[in-house]
């Protein structure tokens, strides 16, 4: 017979979990010093100018925001689709989903010209922006993923735990979908401007999202010495690795596309070919790194090593970096065509690529972003039950049987 | 000696009086001094009425007088507003700028002023997520620098180039084109003169042109089938930078392909 799962706080009070604690602090600390430091002087002391008005803050941002989207995937596959497995998973999965959503929120609020009059974007709505809506979007999802976490703790509303994940995974594919199409509308840059772009994102926030889930759930489990089995483990490493080739796919089909249609070849072999940092971010780093190198682990006897399933996520994750670096800064670099098939020239830098080095203050927003998802889920796991006693193969799995056991 | 403390009663009546008296003076300075002037207000719109959906403001921009090297409007359009760069050009703000464009199969070339295109249906005011970027009923897009949270969404929309976010600090603002760091600008089609002049007004992109001797740059009313602009678009057409995305620009162009 099935076991039943347990959940339980952490203990929290080794010398690691504090050590963990005031490096995250000290990170989120000096995320906000750089902020203010920005704010203070304005962004000319950062590397975004007026070819390129949206920078390294935007690229950690965008990652945390369709992460947070996907990290949420666990627990839906328990409760929208009924796979038993992964609902002791769920817990941890919903938590991750809010953690990084605020921290990709904070590096995007952190940057804009005037942080100060947040209120003022919650207040005054322009309904034809996606900007507006992902506004809803994403405070949607903060109260209806506290629904759900509240519906998968207290026994009492239990039942209605699969209506609201039900809810909350349509409401995360909408988001990422939102997220998307802030490139999908924009009619001006050649590199965006395309449908594809929302299916794009969902699916890049299934594989980023599931890559930090898998980290968390491994270091998590391991620093607080709880059993974690290979059932658990194998199944959402084979995940990571069918959702790593469906991005990959999606990437196919994008250029491919944009290689058929003329108007798209100047950008397209700017990206592929021509663009130096971009091309090679998306080569060397977005293909071969963080797709082809992580399917090869993950799909071969490589990932028998728990080792190697770590490096695959942390590749998955720089891969997906690069990959939001490119369609977003190198969209950017590429100069607008104004007049197609001319060649020009201006003191505002038109028909010249934009140029665009990120600073540290830039960086370190996004770190500090970053490290305000993890410090919050490292608390929530302090104080709340969202981590199950153990995941041991033969807990999760009814018809476990050990080697001694079969003789 | 001691200085009487005011009561706010007398305050108020004070600041009553004083308003009075400048008005008084102002009023009679303007009659006796410069009555063609006053004469010539009258006949524009009062700063309390709306604008009106009546006009459609516009500019027709004549390349072939557009000399190459000139940068006489964007040098009368930074003194206007004062936008006086920090010596960075990448970061510093561009309301107009001189494009050189050459055709690569034929040679051809050409200089012209872009500039905001004041579009019927801009992506600008589209993505906008709060409405500080707007249209108003005239056909001018505007920034309402109170309610722009600064996140350049706008400049990413933008098919022209023609918004600048300003990254710093900025001085000697002039009263009727305010700037705020953190936010973002364009070319407002010079609408203190426009709101002030009505037909009459004169950029001051055109006004430096025309003092340049060129008259490339023509404004006036699209939708006064009498005005220049509309005659001079009526016999000879127009061209609009990017026609394919179809936002309608209230600029057009003559010698641009």
């Amino acid at each position: 017979m099935k076991k039943k799962i347990h959940y339980s706080t952490i203990d929290g009070n080794s010398v690691g979990f504090y050590a963990l604690v005031a490096i995250l602090g000290l990170v989120v600390a000096i995320g906000l010093g750089a902020a203010y430091y920005m704010e203070h002087h304005g962004h000319w002391v950062t590397g975004m100018n007026n070819q390129i008005v949206w920078g390294m803050p935007h690229v950690f941002a965008i990652f945390l925001i369709v992460a947070a989207s996907g990290a949420l995937n666990v627990a839906s596959i328990g409760s929208v689709f009924k796979k038993y497995l992964y609902k002791p998973l769920a817990r941890l999965s919903a938590i991750l989903a809010i953690v990084l959503l605020a921290g990709g929120l904070m590096v995007l609020v952190l940057d804009l010209g005037h942080p100060d009059r947040l209120i003022v974007a919650m207040t005054y709505y322009n309904f034809k922006s996606i900007f507006a809506w992902n506004i809803y979007l994403y405070t949607g999802f903060f109260a209806i993923v506290a629904v759900y976490i509240w519906t998968m703790m207290d026994r009492t509303v239990y039942e209605h735990s699969r209506k609201v994940g039900i809810f909350a995974f349509i409401w995360r594919l909408a988001l990422t979908t939102g997220t998307g199409s802030i490139f999908g509308f924009l009619v001006a840059k050649q590199h965006f401007d395309a449908a594809i772009m929302a299916p794009m994102f969902v699916i890049m926030s299934f594989s980023f999202g599931l890559a930090i889930y898998l980290l968390v759930l491994l270091y998590a489990y391991r620093w607080t010495g709880r059993p974690l089995g290979d059932i658990v483990v194998n199944r959402l490493k084979n995940l990571l690795g069918v959702f790593v080739a469906a991005v990959l796919y999606f990437v196919v089909v994008k250029h491919l596309t944009s290689l058929y249609a003329t108007e798209h070849h100047g950008v397209e072999k700017f990206i592929l070919m021509d663009g130096g940092i971009y091309t090679f971010l998306f080569w060397v780093v977005q293909i071969g790194l963080g797709s082809i190198l992580p399917l090869v682990i993950l799909f071969t006897s490589l990932s028998k090593s728990r080792a190697m399933i770590i490096l695959a996520s942390i590749l998955v994750i720089i891969g997906g970096m690069a990959q939001i670096y490119v369609i977003l800064i190198g969209g950017q670099a590429y100069p607008l065509v104004m007049f197609p098939g001319m060649e020009v020239s201006s003191t505002f830098f038109d028909g010249v690529v934009g140029q665009y080095s990120p600073t540290l203050p830039e960086a370190l927003l996004g770190f500090g972003g970053v490290a305000v998802a993890l410090l919050a889920v490292t608390f929530a796991i302090k104080v709340l039950r969202f981590l199950p006693e153990s995941l041991a193969d033969n807990v999760i799995d009814p018809h476990f049987v050990t080697e001694k056991e079969a003789g | 000696m001691s200085s009487k403390i005011k009561t706010p009663l007398e305050e108020t009546v004070d600041s009553a009086r004083r308003g009075f008296i400048q008005k008084t003076a102002a009023v009679t300075a303007a009659v006796t001094l410069a009555p063609g002037v006053i004469l010539h207000q009258a006949q524009a719109k009062p700063a309390d009425e709306p604008v009106s959906s009546a006009q459609r403001w516009g500019m027709l921009i004549d390349a072939n007088k557009c000399a190459e090297g000139c940068t006489a409007c964007v040098d009368g359009c930074n003194k206007e507003h004062n936008l006086e760069g920090h010596g960075r050009p990448e970061t510093d703000a561009q309301w107009i700028r001189k494009v050189s464009v050459k055709n690569r199969s034929t040679g051809y070339s050409f200089t012209l002023p872009m500039m905001c295109q004041h579009c019927e249906t801009a992506p600008c005011v589209d993505v906008c997520p709060t409405g500080a970027s707007f249209k108003r009923v005239d056909g001018i897009v505007l920034v309402d620098k109170h309610i722009c949270i600064g996140c350049r969404y706008c400049m990413m929309a933008c098919p022209y180039k023609a918004r600048s976010f300003i990254h710093e600090d900025t001085d000697d603002q002039m009263p009727y084109a305010p700037r705020g760091k953190g936010t973002v600008e364009s070319c407002t089609l010079c609408v203190h003169r426009v709101d002030k002049d009505g037909e009459d007004a004169v950029p001051a992109c055109a006004e430096a042109c025309i003092n340049d001797g060129h008259e490339a740059i023509v404004f006036g009313d699209l939708k006064n089938p009498n005005s220049r602009i509309s005659k001079s678009l009526k016999k000879y057409g127009g061209t609009q930078i990017r026609a394919d995305l179809g936002l309608n620009p209230g600029v057009r162009y003559w010698g641009v392909s």
